[in-house]
């Protein structure tokens, strides 16, 4: 017995929305056997790691938090892959964009009022630039953007490193650490006596904006174009090769005001472990939300809920804080799969043989 | 050793020459590039057959954590190692299911398969082991030289003196130019990387073609990863590939999915992290050690828009085969 895969002509919506949760359940389920390996009850657990996320306003706020730098992270490879230019560079862009502001918030010169503007802007330029650079390997050498967006994460990982550990070394606490940001360029505090700054606002609004780019401007259709049919585009007159590097520019910049946030928010200054992964954790977020740009809000908060909720599930259950990377995995390969299906159906075949063509 | 006081550049460089010309520092080039050669001839074979595997940062920190827990509880090195690249094939077989069977994307599949295989090293190497102040550890390869080959001077103690994993490492070089190159099953793997439908009309299996080449990849993977935490390290911690499976995808574009050229990129590797060692510790330049870290990375992203337009990469990868859509 064979099986192909064979297009479906349309969606059932019952499918549509039944197939990611689905995935959801499937992922729960394989997770229960790794609680159940580590000797724990899993509706404890989950009930653990659920209480952690969104028990109190603390850890509610603390998800929120961890939500806003992958928001900004899922937008940035939402748009890009919307255009099929394969960013994975995020990561890199986001510690550009992380740099730029530590270094612009840390200026004695810059008028206070100017100080947060200036650090918006110069963390999406810095994280534009960077991502121009693959963009234009892309479109004037034909370098594979999937390698080259990989391969400069790790040339402005050591880059960063480089100057925090040399010439950028805060001479005040002697650590590998830059210099910290002044005062005034900190994100306010919208709820006090908690983490929730203002970037986490920011991130929200962005999220809109940028699906109003994508679904109401003459950009964001041509975006959608050249990323269905760059072919199609091309002969309908659309400037192909330009569009490609502006939605590199958006995506790298929305991926570096992700660095600004968690700067200008959080750490108030650069180190090695300002980002653990959420370039990449964005690549994970744009696809669960389908590179739909509203989605990425729901699919960053859930993931930043696992990850916080985690915390809560290991210290009261000592189910190990590590089953939130095995819960993220998953549900991503559960999600892709789930994905597959609304798109495609299963043609069990007889006998048929292999080289068969259809 | 002559430190070098003054910065003038003639005696820098010959400074340099002098680091470079020891027995120790070819010993130890061979030493850093043997684990990578594992993990880069096995993204070679995938990446041959169509498929960029993504999946190899997380496969070889699996390898690790599973390699050392067999060799800790079972005492035999070589049944880690084993472990190690059963581990590598399964995730292999998986990366197959997604990108093969299903035809999803090769990026996504490879970075999930990367994250659930990083969680699931932690998650397991916690639950085994807890969170001992001292991270257990095993008894480590030992060296193997070979005998009379290691008494020969100067090239002795920089070829033969390694340990076993090693040789078995460079053995692999001839052993996948021959595989690739000089059998029928090479000429099919290439010609489905190159062109699965004509693959497929000449009667080529392409979809068992590219799970064979995943999961040997898998495998050298596991086997890669095992070589740190049972050779180099003795023991497993979080930080034991450090992104050192992304250093191999770089070299396959650099070794221009070529097991030689891959070899050659492996050791110019291990050079240049060899005499990043050397002159750190002989305090001769002042260069930060995370600029020779960033090389590979620079010299990757370089050589690929100076290659691009010569040396191409199998013209098939990345895309999926569907035998309905051509």
């Amino acid at each position: 017995m064979k099986f192909t895969l064979e297009p479906r002509a349309h969606t059932p919506t019952w499918l549509n929305i039944s197939l990611p949760v689905l995935a959801l359940l499937a992922t729960l389920v394989f997770c229960s056997g790794l609680i159940i390996l580590a000797g724990a009850g899993v509706l404890q657990a989950y009930g653990a790691l659920f209480k952690g996320a969104f028990g109190s306003k603390f850890n509610f706020v603390e998800t929120l938090v961890k939500a806003a730098p992958l928001v900004f992270t899922g937008l940035a490879v939402a748009v890009a892959f919307r255009a099929k230019f394969w960013n994975i560079g995020a990561e890199g862009q986001l510690l550009a964009g992380a740099m730029a502001a530590a270094f612009v918030g840390a200026r004695d010169v810059l008028p206070i009022w100017s100080l947060l503007p200036l650090m918006i802007i110069a963390g999406f330029v810095a994280g534009g630039l960077w991502a121009t650079l693959p963009a234009v390997l892309k479109l004037r050498y034909r370098v594979d953007d999937v390698v080259a967006t990989l391969m400069l994460n790790f040339v402005m990982f050591y880059l960063m490193l480089a100057l925090v550990d040399g010439p950028w070394k805060d001479p005040l606490s002697g650590y590998p650490d830059s210099p910290d940001i002044r005062m005034d360029a900190e994100y306010p505090i919208l709820l006090q006596q908690t983490r929730l700054h203002l970037g986490v606002l920011l991130a929200g609004v962005t999220a809109i904006l940028i699906w109003l780019l994508m679904t109401r401007t003459t950009l964001g259709f041509a975006i959608r174009a050249v990323g269905e049919n760059a072919r199609a585009a091309t002969h309908s007159g659309l400037p192909v090769k330009r569009v490609v590097f502006l939605t590199a520019v958006i995506s790298g910049g929305l991926a570096g005001l992700a660095g600004v946030g968690e700067v200008a928010g959080l750490h108030f200054q650069v180190m090695a472990s300002l980002s653990p992964g959420y370039g990449y954790t964005g690549i994970v977020i744009a696809m669960l939300a389908r590179l739909n740009t509203l989605g990425v809000i729901p699919a960053a908060i859930f993931f930043a809920a696992i990850a916080t909720g985690a915390e809560t599930m290991s210290r009261t259950t000592g189910v190990p804080v590590f089953l939130a990377d095995v819960i993220q995995g998953m549900s991503l390969i559960f999600m892709l799969v789930a994905l597959l299906f609304t798109k495609y159906r299963i043609r069990l075949r007889g006998s048929e043989s292999m080289y068969e063509h259809t | 050793m002559n430190q070098c006081t003054n910065t003038h550049e003639a005696c820098t460089i010959s400074e340099v020459l002098e680091q470079v010309f020891q027995v120790g520092f070819f010993a130890a080039m061979i030493r850093v590039a043997a684990p990578l050669l594992f993990a880069t001839l096995g993204e070679m074979f995938s990446e041959r057959a169509g498929v960029l595997n993504l999946g190899i940062e997380g496969i070889m920190l699996l390898g690790a954590m599973t390699g050392f827990c067999a060799a800790y509880f079972s005492g035999s090195l070589w049944l880690g190692i084993a472990v190690a690249a059963t581990t590598g094939i399964i995730f292999g077989v998986l990366m197959g299911f997604l990108t093969v069977t299903l035809g999803l994307s090769q990026h996504v599949s490879g970075l999930s398969v990367t994250m659930v295989c990083s969680g699931l090293a932690f998650y397991g190497y916690r639950l085994v082991f807890g969170q001992p102040s001292q991270p257990p550890n095993v008894k480590a390869f030992e060296v193997l030289s070979v005998p009379a080959l290691a008494d020969i001077p100067l090239l002795g103690p920089v070829l033969f003196n390694h340990l076993a994993l090693v040789y078995v490492g460079f053995l692999l070089v001839p052993l996948a130019a021959f595989l690739l190159y000089r059998t029928p099953w090479g000429l099919s793997l290439r010609t489905v990387g190159e062109n699965p439908y004509a693959a497929a009309s000449a009667g080529v299996r392409v979809a068992w073609y590219r799970y064979q080449a995943l999961m040997m990849s898998g495998a050298l993977f596991g086997i890669g990863g095992a070589y740190f935490s049972l050779a180099q390290f003795n023991a497993f911690t979080f930080g034991v590939i450090s992104g050192r499976g992304w250093v191999c995808i770089a070299l396959v574009v650099l070794g221009r999915w070529d097991p030689w050229r891959c070899a050659v990129a492996a050791l110019l590797f291990g050079a240049v992290d060899a005499l990043q060692l050397r002159l750190q510790s002989s305090g001769i330049i002042d260069l930060p050690y995370q600029i020779f870290l960033m090389l590979p990375f620079v010299v990757t992203v370089a050589a690929m828009a100076v290659l691009a337009r010569n040396a191409r990469a199998p013209a098939a990868l990345l895309i999926p085969y569907r035998r309905e859509e051509r």
